[in-house]
């Protein structure tokens, strides 16, 4: 649309309503006018309902006393730190349940991706059952399953099953022998650094030289063989330097070493499995996506077929994969809220829960916890858009 | 002169043939069909022992199971319980109905031939939901009143995902609208509510739509716990709708927004006759699939304490007059949801081939 059609040939000026400017003024101070209106009579109605309550507002009550136990802490914690403390208990709680969805998910879905494409009649139809099956299933379904009918079947600590007297499974979870390092384990460290220093070097150095001269040099395994090999020798040379702690039966549960909760390892499980099934999909249409005559123009160029997989198939099919799988690791952080079904402390089991119980500061506590989504859905989107930006197709 | 054509050689047809190309093709594909064939047969056989043969279906109580495969009598005792919840047995012919009307209404949209498919889906929108909502609580023309709070089991399932998506379609639209509107403070308020919807969970959703609800109204307004529930689902489910319908707006060809214009349509003449119409067809696949993950997640609102179908199993399995159901009450669910689920998703795809009109790029 031009200016001149909004002029009538009369050369009037057009009638205020008329005038497609003073409409979308009008339209959205009305809109705005509207929404302020709603929320203050929200704002409104809540201090009035809070007040008639008893119930108190602000941001006190994160330094009052929890006094609530917490199954599973990644920081110290005890029931005399205070609400402000559960909040974080809470939140890496779901952060690690989180992290560890997103790696395994994210394995499971490309082997099962894969899988789905095989030229392997078997293979290809036990990869299809497990997508059908499992994402047509509720996650909390598939969460409840693994622990009411699986975990909590299995035996007491007492009959645990047991795996050369350091791994430990019952129904109270995983319990495994945990290391702890000496001064001398510094070492050691330092000779990772300097493994994984060399491998890029080696890597950068091996890039120059295909440039110049053409020639391949085996970069990825020289690079693996260094960051591997190097700890290792050093860890030999100055003694082992790490003391086990084994998990040993006392009373009525375990003592010593670590563990995984039953309530995350169904969690986890379920989560990673049930992603999987989405992930697995994306990856099988990201393959299909590229054109077959990519395959034939590098076959044609006389690239190996595991060449042509690294170099030219998964490359473009990688620009099809990130934006729908970033949606899926989101999805994920998102569900392992479903924790609190069955009292695995996650943010929303802890804070939402029975932070919000005690306290009763229902406006608060619900705003900080969807914040904290928020954010943690802002920062994963942010972080797939500039690996996005970065494999995207260069259109001249 | 052409030589007669020679059959293939006999490796390479029928059964034999198949299975040299499909399944052992090459050393890695050999191990790998034999690693898999192992690990099928071996778990094929106690599964099906366990679901079928050795299964107890018949009898009257827990002591009639054998305790070897499944007791599926605990299910068929308590079918009831899960399709109705607590729903007053006399009244049940009332669910029944909607039950049918259900069947009525979508059944045809399945059959390819089926004559004036379209008038069923149209009376699911919305004839069904009227009659449903004068059938279900009662409580006019002489029906008995049914509180909400007796709702629960498969029933309430289909309620809550029915209700969400039917309510979440039009904010939806509008939503969708607005974010690609020219007015820049229409557009960001949609663009801040479709975001923030999106990226929190469900529960804290249903969290605050159970705890907060409450106090945003005003004195003596007060909803009751579904509907509260109801109002926080279609709240979530709209955002996830309107990027569908933006998908929908953003693949018509701008052509057709001039064509409209130059017939002198103005905006809402044009949005309603030319682009939504044809932006809507475009999206059902994708509607389907929405309805799909939102009938998964109405499981959630067990959490907040309503007895959807699973909140019902959850809540009997633990009896103690029988034994361990657990396992026979989750494969159950389980089954239901997927035939729901695969059965929308395999309608969804059939749509999407039918509705690809080949202009893709």
């Amino acid at each position: 649309m031009n200016e001149s059609n909004m002029t009538p040939s009369n050369g009037a000026r057009p009638k205020p309503w008329n005038n497609p400017k003073v409409r979308m003024f009008v339209f959205q101070t009305l809109a705005l006018a509207t929404v302020f209106w709603f929320g203050w009579t929200l704002f409104h109605n809540t201090l009035s309902n809070m007040e008639s309550r008893g119930i108190s507002t602000g941001f006190g009550f994160l330094d009052e006393t929890a006094g609530f136990g917490i199954i599973m802490t990644l920081i110290p914690y005890d029931s005399t730190m205070t609400y402000g403390r559960t909040f974080f208990v809470g939140l890496l709680n779901t952060l690690l349940v989180s992290a560890m969805g997103v790696v395994a998910a994210t394995i499971i879905g490309f082997v099962v991706g894969i899988a789905r494409l095989s030229s392997n009649w078997l293979i290809a139809k036990l990869a299809l059952i497990y997508i059908e099956t499992i994402r047509n299933i509720p996650l909390l379904l598939q969460i409840f399953f693994w622990y009411f009918a699986v975990l909590q079947t299995l035996p007491s600590p007492r009959q645990s099953l047991d795996v050369a007297d350091m791994f430990f499974l019952s129904n109270r979870g995983l319990y495994f022998p945990t290391a702890s390092a000496e001064p001398e384990f510094g070492w050691v460290m330092a000779a990772l650094i300097t493994g994984i220093a060399a491998a890029v070097f080696v890597h950068r150095w091996a890039k120059k030289r295909q440039l110049r001269t053409g020639q391949l040099f085996p970069a990825l395994r020289v690079g693996t063989l260094l960051v591997l090999a190097l700890p290792l020798l050093m860890f030999m040379l100055v003694g082992r330097p790490l003391v086990w702690e084994m998990p040993s039966l006392t009373g009525f549960n375990f003592t010593g070493g670590a563990s995984i909760l039953p309530e995350l390892a169904a969690l986890w499980i379920a989560l990673s499995l049930y992603t999987a099934s989405f992930i697995a999909e994306i990856v099988r249409s990201g393959i299909l996506a590229v054109d077959r005559g990519q395959t034939e123009a590098a076959s044609a160029l006389g690239l190996r077929s595991s060449f042509t997989l690294r170099l030219v198939i998964i490359p473009q099919a990688m620009r099809v994969i990130i934006p729908p799988l970033t949606s899926q690791y989101l999805n994920l952080v998102k569900n392992s809220s479903l924790a609190t079904a069955i009292a695995y402390p996650d943010l929303v089991s802890v804070f939402m829960g029975t932070t919000l119980n005690q306290t009763g500061q229902a406006v608060e506590v619900v705003a900080i916890t969807m914040a904290v989504y928020l954010t943690i859905s802002l920062i994963i989107s942010g972080l797939m858009n500039i690996y996005n930006r970065a494999v995207a197709l260069q259109e001249r | 002169m052409s030589l007669p054509s020679e059959l293939p050689p006999r490796q390479d047809i029928g059964v034999t043939g198949w299975m040299r190309k499909n399944l052992f093709s090459s050393w890695y594909n050999i191990v790998l069909t034999l690693v898999a064939a192992y690990l099928v047969i071996t778990s094929a056989g106690p599964l099906l022992n366990w679901v079928i043969f050795e299964a107890t279906f018949t009898g009257e109580s827990a002591a009639d199971c054998n305790g070897e495969g499944a007791c599926w009598l605990f299910v068929g005792q308590r079918l009831n319980f899960f399709i109705y919840g607590f729903y007053p047995d006399a009244l049940q012919w009332r669910v029944d109905i909607m039950f049918g009307l259900l069947a009525v209404a979508f059944v045809p949209q399945f059959v390819e031939r089926f004559p004036r498919r379209k008038w069923f889906g149209v009376f699911g929108l919305t004839g069904l939901p009227l009659i449903g909502y004068i059938l279900i609580p009662g409580g006019w023309f002489g029906l008995e009143e049914v509180q909400s709070s007796r709702w629960g089991g498969l029933m309430l399932t289909l309620i809550l995902a029915y209700v969400g998506i039917l309510a979440a379609l039009p904010i939806g639209i509008v939503l969708a609208l607005g974010r690609r509107s020219d007015m820049p403070i229409i557009r960001g308020m949609c663009v801040v509510f479709i975001e923030v919807w999106r990226a929190v969970p469900l529960i804290t959703v249903l969290f605050m739509a159970s705890v907060m609800l409450p106090l945003f109204l005003p004195d003596g307004v007060n909803f009751e716990k579904l509907m509260r529930a109801l109002i926080g689902i279609t709240l979530w489910q709209s955002a996830y709708m309107a990027e569908v319908v933006r998908g929908g707006l953003q693949a018509i060809p701008k052509g057709q927004y001039e064509a409209a214009s130059a017939l002198g349509l103005g905006y809402w003449r044009k949005t309603g006759l030319v682009v939504l119409p044809q932006a809507l067809t475009l999206v059902i696949p994708g509607i389907v699939n929405t309805f799909i993950s939102l009938f998964k997640d109405t499981t959630l609102v067990l959490i907040i304490g309503l007895f959807d179908i699973l909140g019902a199993v959850q809540s009997t399995i633990t009896d103690p007059a029988w034994r361990n159901v657990t396992t026979e009450g989750y494969v159950f669910v389980a089954f239901c949801f997927w035939i729901f689920c695969f059965g929308m998703s395999r309608y969804s795809q059939n749509l999407e081939r039918k509705l690809d009109t080949g202009h893709k790029t």
